[in-house]
């Protein structure tokens, strides 16, 4: 299994990942691809961008290791996390999960997995941007329903 | 060297807007836990006080997580964070 994890300010391409996905040898005859983007509402309506912090160093290990879950969980022959940081616009391209597995069960599975498992472990934190107001966004309870996180308090 | 009884406090996110402190660098005594640090600096009072209040604090030592009875000692970085909120 092989995988790449990169957490950028810069935008990413979707077409140019997935290309890259295809490598993943013979075997693969799945890949499954999920991409995040900044919506208009969430806690605060109104939603014109966010600021996203990162812990950087521990980030990349967290996905790392839940990466590393998955393939133990699932067929996974090639995994690939972007996540994005800084400032975003409404309708900018947050994070983009792929997996390469050779049925689709697996792909669908292990890709959710990591997203879902990202969301309340990795150290990322969203603050919403609403005109002149700014509101750092409390983790969800539905979220943590789908995956309760590394990170306990 | 200084170094050897210092340890890194790191702050992110909402709490490192409300404390205005990204990291600090405080000395160390022997045989401290995280949650003794977490205790001592919300002694600060003020913004400070939200260390042991209500909302969350999550715990990580040297980027690995951590519980408040996780040992600290010289030359570690400890931080404290809301819970995350990415994806």
């Amino acid at each position: 299994m092989n995988y790449s994890i990169s957490v950028q300010q810069d935008d990413f391409d979707t077409a140019a990942e997935y290309q890259a996905m295809r490598d993943s040898g013979p075997g693969t005859g799945a890949i499954a691809t999920f991409t995040g983007l900044v919506r208009d509402s969430g806690d605060l309506q109104g939603v014109n961008g966010l600021f996203l912090e990162h812990y950087p160093g521990m980030t990349e290990q967290v996905i790392e290791s839940l990466i590393a879950e998955a393939a133990g969980r699932w067929d996974v022959r090639k995994a690939r996390v972007v996540h994005r940081v800084g400032e975003l616009a409404l309708c900018d391209q947050i994070v983009f999960v792929g997996v390469c597995s050779a049925h689709r069960g697996d792909a669908f599975a292990a890709c959710a997995f990591i997203m879902d498992a990202l969301k309340t472990s990795a150290p990322f934190w969203k603050k919403e941007l609403s005109g002149s107001s700014e509101h750092w966004v409390e983790q969800k309870a539905s979220d943590l329903a789908r995956h309760p996180g590394v990170l306990k308090p | 060297m200084s170094e050897d009884h210092t340890l890194t406090v790191r702050f992110f996110a909402r709490l490192r807007e409300e404390l205005n402190t990204e990291s600090l660098t405080l000395p160390i005594q022997p045989d401290t836990t995280a949650g003794q640090l977490l205790t001592e600096l919300a002694r600060r009072g003020g913004a400070w006080a939200q260390l042991t209040g209500a909302q969350p604090v999550m715990i990580a030592v040297n980027q690995t997580m951590a519980k408040p009875d996780t040992p600290i000692g010289p030359g570690d970085e400890v931080a404290f964070f809301p819970p995350v909120t990415g994806g």
